[in-house]
């Protein structure tokens, strides 16, 4: 079903585009050798180049080319051996030199693609228009004095991928998923941490509605959605109200607008109506950036596997359906987990414990899967267990439990609790046979056609059996007493 | 191509030079003397050249990725018109 917002004379269609900002992952600023860590005292991490002082000389970070060139060829693109960087001028408090240095008209990464994957199992490519480099600007806080605004310039400089996605977005579902394979992506290449909350993620949402089959109506421009339920819910927000403009017969402006989270709605901002007339001309400080084909060459041979791929062959290799392998592979650390569980052994009985018991337990102990109270290693060897009959699946979730409390090895609790499972057939037999004689009353009605009752008498064996009675042999011999 | 008075304003306010009423037209015969002299350039047949960003023959200069500069938060606030502790402080710009 296409989302549409139902609108008082019938339903629209909502085209999204999204612009992200990715910090690049490098140890200097994009053009001085300033630091980039987060969190360091307020301005410390400032050069003369990044504070704009007059008469020093931006020189390029041969990291942050390759990171971009790296994210460019994890989406499909098109890497611009030759590119250039431009100023775009605006007055800011945040950004010292009056000038943003930026990739204008020729950006080193062209057209790619992504792949997203929808809750009803489909999958769609949405375009990437294109990914430049250009200096992140520093931080305003607003709420230290009444008057003022401090401004820490230790952001300012940092290399961001500006990464623009074709208008091919229907929906807050797509925009979302667009966002976490982003983001997956990214952290797979180690081009970006991919972190909202800290702001090495940010989105510009680009929203306008249109009946169906129409051309393009105009759009607005949501500034700064910080989290993928914000981008969500904003789209959504605004979408509505361009309808009701619409609907009231009024035009909807180009303008660029702020999602209020706590209000549910956005807003115009009319600081910025100027700001369009960003006068971009090449940086006269700056010859144009120049890619050696067997650089690049270098570069993609280096790629880790990516999602997509991974997921591929997770399907292909262990036998997983297609949620699962996807479920697997959005974190890196997850996916490696989930293969030293799953090699040599049962994918689709792996998959099943990785998602299931080990994820409940992460949520329940609020960890995550790098610090997870029980290693991969531990998680194959009580599949191990089960796999030559050692214990039961019944027992098996009691003991994983008893992993995560204690940290222990699987083997070591099944034998300091005396889990090992009974295939001793007479001893399952004289369990049976107790059983019977106990519930003769449940033993005339299923001898006189009451066959549901098996599943009573198996569930009373185990119970005697506290439970490590062997599965196949119990309804083996039951089925022989009955 | 020549300026109106109206145009003067707005590059003035873009650059957030104040120009008072009576420098506009100054403005405005100056800005188009430069304008009709960059006009010239529009006689070179540049057809089939590639736009030149820079005079320099030679390939742009790339730093390796290695922290070599900070650490010096008072030299770098020395000039600033107002502080606070560590920050620059300017005029409250919030949205």
């Amino acid at each position: 079903m296409a989302y549409v917002i139902e609108g008082a004379t019938g339903a629209w269609e909502v085209v999204i585009g999204l612009e992200v900002h990715a910090q690049v992952i490098s140890r200097a600023k994009l053009f001085s050798g300033a630091a980039t860590e987060f969190g360091a005292e307020p301005n410390s991490q400032v050069s003369f180049v990044d504070a704009g002082f007059p008469g020093m000389l931006p020189v390029l970070n041969r990291e942050c080319v390759a990171q971009a060139v790296r994210t460019g060829l994890g989406l499909d693109a098109q890497i611009n051996l030759v590119s250039r960087f431009d100023r775009k001028n605006y007055f800011y408090a945040d950004l010292p030199a009056g000038y943003q240095i930026s990739q204008y008209a020729h950006p080193v990464v062209g057209a790619g693609r992504i792949e997203i994957e929808l809750a009803d199992g489909t999958s769609k490519a949405i375009g990437v228009t294109r990914l430049h480099l250009e200096q992140d600007a520093g931080k305003s806080l607003h709420d230290q004095h009444p008057a003022k605004s401090m401004i820490d310039l230790n952001r300012a400089g940092v290399a961001l991928m500006e990464i623009v996605s074709e208008p091919d977005l229907r929906s807050p579902e797509e925009a979302g998923a667009y966002l976490r394979k982003l983001r997956s992506i990214l952290r797979y290449l180690g081009t970006c941490d991919g972190n909202m909350e800290e702001g090495s993620l940010r989105a510009d949402v680009n929203v306008s509605v249109r009946r169906h089959g129409e051309p393009f109506r105009t759009r607005c421009e949501v500034k700064n959605v910080n989290s993928v339920r914000f981008v969500m819910h904003a789209i959504e927000a605004e979408a509505t109200r361009q309808v009701a403009v619409w609907e009231a017969g009024g035009t909807v402006d180009q303008e660029t607008r702020l999602y209020d989270p706590a209000r549910g709605e956005t807003r115009s901002m009319r600081s910025k109506e100027d700001a369009h007339d960003y006068r971009y001309f090449p940086d006269p400080d700056l010859l144009p950036l120049v890619l050696d084909e067997a650089w690049v060459a270098g570069l993609k041979s280096g790629l880790p596997e990516l999602p997509d791929a991974k997921r591929a062959r997770f399907m292909g290799e262990y036998g997983l359906p297609f949620y699962d392998a996807a479920v697997l592979v959005v974190e890196q650390a997850t996916a490696d987990f989930y293969e030293a569980v799953a090699r040599g052994r049962d994918g689709k009985q792996a998959a099943n414990w990785v998602m299931g018991d080990l994820f409940a337990a992460l949520n329940r102990t609020g960890r995550g899967i790098a610090d997870s109270p029980v290693s991969a290693a531990a998680l194959g060897a009580l599949l191990d267990l089960m796999a030559d009959a050692t214990i039961n699946g019944r027992i098996a979730k009691e003991v994983f439990e008893a992993m995560v409390e204690t940290g222990e090895a699987a083997e070591a609790i099944v034998t300091r609790k005396g889990l090992r499972q009974v295939t001793d057939t007479g001893a399952i037999d004289a369990a049976v046979a107790a059983v019977l004689a106990a519930h003769g009353d449940k033993l005339a009605e299923y001898r006189a056609g009451k066959d549901k009752l098996f599943g009573f008498f198996v569930g009373q064996v185990m119970k005697a059996m506290a439970g490590k009675g062997n599965p196949a042999l119990v309804n083996e011999a039951l089925k022989r007493a009955l | 191509m020549s300026l109106d008075p109206a145009t003067v304003r707005r590059i003035a306010a873009l650059a957030r030079i104040r120009v008072d009423e009576p420098q506009v037209a100054q403005l405005q015969t100056e800005l188009n003397a430069i304008l009709g002299w960059i006009e010239q350039l529009n006689e070179v047949d540049v057809d089939g050249v590639a736009p030149l960003t820079g005079a320099a023959q030679m390939a742009l200069r790339l730093r390796e990725d290695v922290v070599t500069d900070g650490g010096m938060a008072e030299a770098v606030l020395a000039n600033a018109p107002d502080r606070a502790g560590p920050f620059y402080a300017v005029p409250k710009v919030v949205e």
